[in-house]
């Protein structure tokens, strides 16, 4: 009998403790299957944010670094200094690299530091209960923005993607989404890609991942993935903002 | 016999660190410490190093938590309110039981404060500025040669212990010039880091960087582990000087600069008759309470001087258990105590203590 499919040897048999419906398992499922199909599992370290995210040095199954909010990028600038030959990447949500971390990260691409960060924006902060993040849409309801997110009092969404994609130092980046089969494929082959590119040398990549918080955003996970395609992709447009391939 | 070098204290804290193991150094601009990352822009490389100027204080600790993670031998200096930004990151490093290296050229505050000589980063730097129960290492150096020894020493320090430790100077030691020798430290026996995260190289289990514990039992073991490492520390790494302590009747307690102006104020008061003497913490954590225990029966007070309004003063205070008179004499703001007003100070409390019998 021939083995079709098994876990990938990218993570632990460690349970997820996201909630039901969430993405972030199928986010982690297609980092853990590139690392290991480029067989870089032995030589990586990855570095975990605060968030929803923040155990998941217990699920990947490599080397990992515990960062505090929003300095994973600056966490993963000393691992690379200091081992420049292995593959570095970070794990962030919006509130950590879209809010708190915003120096961190635009500095890490800025210097086109060769680190590899897989940016997930749900529109909202998970772990602390539902907040508003610098990425809620506008109109939506989040704990702290019970009457639908104000342009007026707190601005518009952030398009982290759009810019980081104005520093030179910035050598691949590309907006995706995990609401169906054929985008998470896309995902994956991102990832693929940003990975390679630091296995390259060729500076700083990122791939920013559409996702879902059906918890948060009070909906069924189903309605939770429609959600994010209607109103999410036409707001945070999908697509490659920076190739080095393409611009060489 | 080594050379004897002129060497101005910010250079030769570099030259030290280099020497004792320093390849990776994370910094940001701030005065009066920015010959430290002048110096390490130019030489760390020589050595092998790497040098980068981070984006924020706040982003250059979190490099060095990366790289101590990764097992390097990493350091990153500022002055105090980059050190106030830094907080965080020690916090995390110290639960995260990581070795690195921190030096503030400490300046007035509170606030954007000055420029010029301050001791009143004390509290933040031997209560843990952060969050949590923990400690760092604290030396104070007094001269270049001391603040050279030292530095020279820190690396294998904080790798013994896999904790942080800070050399506590001030713009003074930064500044001034002074003949230095370096030597190489005692010789320790250093742990493996087999912690670090460098890759399992698909021979082991994932090492795992992390100061988190959402258990509360499990997050008690950790400071408890902390705590018993502590008490190491408070058991072999104190160090402190006695200065003419053995017949002193009124003994100052002072460190780092303080302590000059103070020991030349003891040698005027010693020949206008007054037995005065110094306690020198040279570690401010942990603090020297044994120094207290060695005092002769002849003193009568105890005097804490400080170029702050009084911080050192409360573990001068847990260390004389009520057994002497404690007073205090400071100034801040970058202001500089004359030789005369710790006299002057000193004469007066003696005066009132002389004839006190003791408690």
């Amino acid at each position: 009998m021939s083995v079709v499919f098994e876990k990938t040897k990218g993570l632990t048999d460690k349970e997820f403790h996201y909630c039901p419906g969430c993405t972030h398992g199928t986010i982690h499922r297609l980092v853990g299957e590139v690392l290991e199909e480029l067989e870089l599992l032995g030589d990586t370290v990855g570095v975990a944010p605060v968030g929803c995210a923040v155990l998941a040095y217990d699920y990947f199954n490599c080397d990992m670094h515990e960062a505090a909010h929003g300095r994973a990028p600056a966490v993963a600038t000393g691992v690379k200094r200091v081992l420049p030959e292995k593959t570095v990447f970070t794990y962030q949500g919006d509130g950590d690299l879209a809010s708190i971390g915003t120096a961190e990260i635009v500095h890490a691409a800025h210097r086109g530091e060769n680190i590899t960060v897989i940016f997930v924006n749900n529109a909202i902060y998970g772990m602390t209960g539902g907040q508003m993040a610098p990425t809620t849409m506008i109109g939506q309801k989040t704990t702290t923005s019970p009457f639908g997110r104000n342009a007026e009092q707190t601005g518009n969404p952030i398009r982290i993607s759009e810019m980081l994609a104005t520093i030179d130092g910035a050598a691949f980046i590309e907006r995706v989404s995990v609401h169906n089969p054929v985008h998470i494929r896309k995902t994956k082959k991102a990832i693929r890609t940003a990975f390679e590119c630091q296995q390259n040398r060729k500076g700083f990549s990122m791939v920013e991942i559409l996702s879902t918080c059906p918890t948060n955003w009070g909906m069924s996970p189903i309605a939770a993935l429609g959600w994010l395609s209607e109103n999410m992709i036409p707001y945070y447009p999908l697509g490659n903002f920076r190739n080095p391939d393409k611009e060489a | 016999m080594a050379e004897k070098v002129l060497m101005k204290g910010n250079e030769a804290l570099c030259a030290a660190a280099i020497r004792g193991g320093c390849r990776y150094f994370f910094g940001y601009p701030i005065t009066p410490q920015n010959e430290i990352p002048e110096y390490m822009s130019r030489e760390l490389a020589k050595a092998g190093g790497v040098f980068l100027q981070a984006e924020s204080e706040v982003a250059a600790i979190n490099m060095v938590y990366g790289a101590a993670g990764a097992g390097a031998r990493v350091m990153t200096s500022s002055a105090s309110p980059g050190i106030a930004l830094k907080q965080e990151g020690i916090s995390y490093i110290a639960g995260a039981e990581l070795p690195c290296v921190i030096v503030n050229i400490s300046r007035g505050g509170p606030g954007l404060g000055g420029i010029q000589p301050s001791q009143a980063d004390y509290f933040q730097a031997t209560r843990g500025g952060g969050n949590g129960d923990y400690n760092v290492l604290v030396y104070a150096p007094a001269n270049i040669q001391e603040a050279v020894d030292l530095m020279t020493a820190a690396f294998d320090l904080a790798d013994s212990y896999r904790m942080p430790v800070m050399i506590l100077g001030d713009g003074m030691i930064g500044q001034m010039m002074e003949p230095v020798v370096f030597k190489d430290p005692e010789p320790r026996k250093l742990p493996e880091k087999d912690w670090a995260t460098t890759g399992t190289g698909g021979t082991r289990k994932p090492n795992i960087i992390n100061s988190l514990r959402l258990d509360p039992a499990e997050l008690e073991k950790l400071n408890h582990k902390l705590q018993d490492k502590y008490a190491q520390v408070r058991a072999n790494e104190v160090r402190y000087e006695m200065h003419q302590t053995d017949d002193a009747e009124l003994v100052f307690v002072a460190y780092g600069t303080s302590s000059r102006v103070v020991k030349n104020a003891v040698a005027v008061m010693r020949s206008n008759g007054i037995k005065a003497g110094l306690i020198r913490p040279i570690t401010l954590w942990p603090f020297p309470e044994a120094a207290f225990d060695e005092l002769p029966d002849s003193v009568r007070g105890l005097m804490s001087v400080e170029l702050s309004h009084g911080q050192m003063i409360d573990d001068v205070k847990i260390a004389a258990r009520g057994r002497w008179p404690v007073g205090f004499y400071g100034r801040s703001g970058g202001m500089i105590f004359t030789q005369q007003e710790i006299v002057e100070a000193g004469e007066k409390m003696h005066r009132e203590v002389a004839n006190v019998s003791r408690v």
